[in-house]
């Protein structure tokens, strides 16, 4: 087994979810011991990620969101997000900051910030069928 | 949502507290823009130090306040933010845009 342990999580798109699933991503994660900061940044790109599910990927009601968490044995967390809505047409131009096709209460910032963020990022996108984010973070030791 | 203002020589302060992400954005974008079509301040103040989490909706509640205080010819500050926010404001780049006084530890 490449991964030590795991979670998935499975939650409509309601926006009172967003800030349970980041605490859950946070939670299952502390189990690696990480800093405040580190904490901080994963809570940032899951609440990101969890947020586009319900404004993009189901604009016109309730849709399932999965999380899924794994411990890998380089102390690294990683994290997937996959919803089965509407898709990304153009992942480039999604992936451009400030670009957004929200309203006025979006800033076009998510995925820069998941970027930034965390160690590694990737999107998959199926107009029709869905979006999937995978992101890892890899944590330091601490001595 | 929770925030308190107050208004004194022209200066509407406003502070935010607890979390910010998209779940409660838009009624802190809406009640920032009511005060501020309300009293007219010549600067905006938003408070941070009180918010102990925000993700990029946090970005999209200052733009939409800069955008507010344009309307009537006033500025805006931010003033306060640390830690978690902080880095979410850097991490967009709209230090370059809003002044930013950050939080003395």
């Amino acid at each position: 087994m490449k991964f030590e342990n795991y979670m998935t999580l499975e939650i409509p798109s309601r926006s009172s979810n967003e800030a349970f699933a980041r605490s859950a991503v946070a939670c299952f994660a502390s189990q690696l011991d990480p800093t405040m900061e580190e904490l901080g940044d994963i809570r940032t790109a899951v609440s990101e990620a969890v947020t586009n599910c319900i404004v993009h990927a189901y604009p016109d009601g309730l849709g399932i969101i999965t999380i899924r968490c794994r411990i890998l044995k380089d102390n690294t967390l990683d994290v997937v997000i996959k919803d089965k809505g509407v898709g990304i047409k153009d992942i480039q131009q999604a992936m451009q900051p400030m670009f957004t096709t929200g309203g006025f209460d979006r800033s076009g910032m998510g995925f820069t910030i998941m970027e930034s963020f965390m160690t590694t990022f990737s999107v998959t996108s199926q107009p029709g069928k869905g979006t999937c984010v995978h992101m890892r973070r890899k944590l330091q030791r601490r001595k | 949502m929770r925030l308190t203002s107050y208004l004194q020589d022209s200066r509407l302060t406003i502070e935010l507290t607890g979390e910010i992400d998209h779940h409660c954005a838009k009624s802190y974008i809406q009640t920032i823009a009511s005060k501020i079509e309300a009293y007219t301040p010549q600067t905006c103040i938003l408070d941070f130090e009180q918010v102990t989490f925000m993700d990029s909706s946090g970005i999209a509640v200052a733009i939409n306040a800069l955008r507010n205080m344009g309307r009537i010819g006033g500025s805006l500050l931010i003033t306060g933010i640390c830690g978690q926010p902080l880095k979410v404001f850097k991490a967009s780049g709209i230090e370059k845009i809003v002044e930013i006084k950050e939080c003395v530890l």
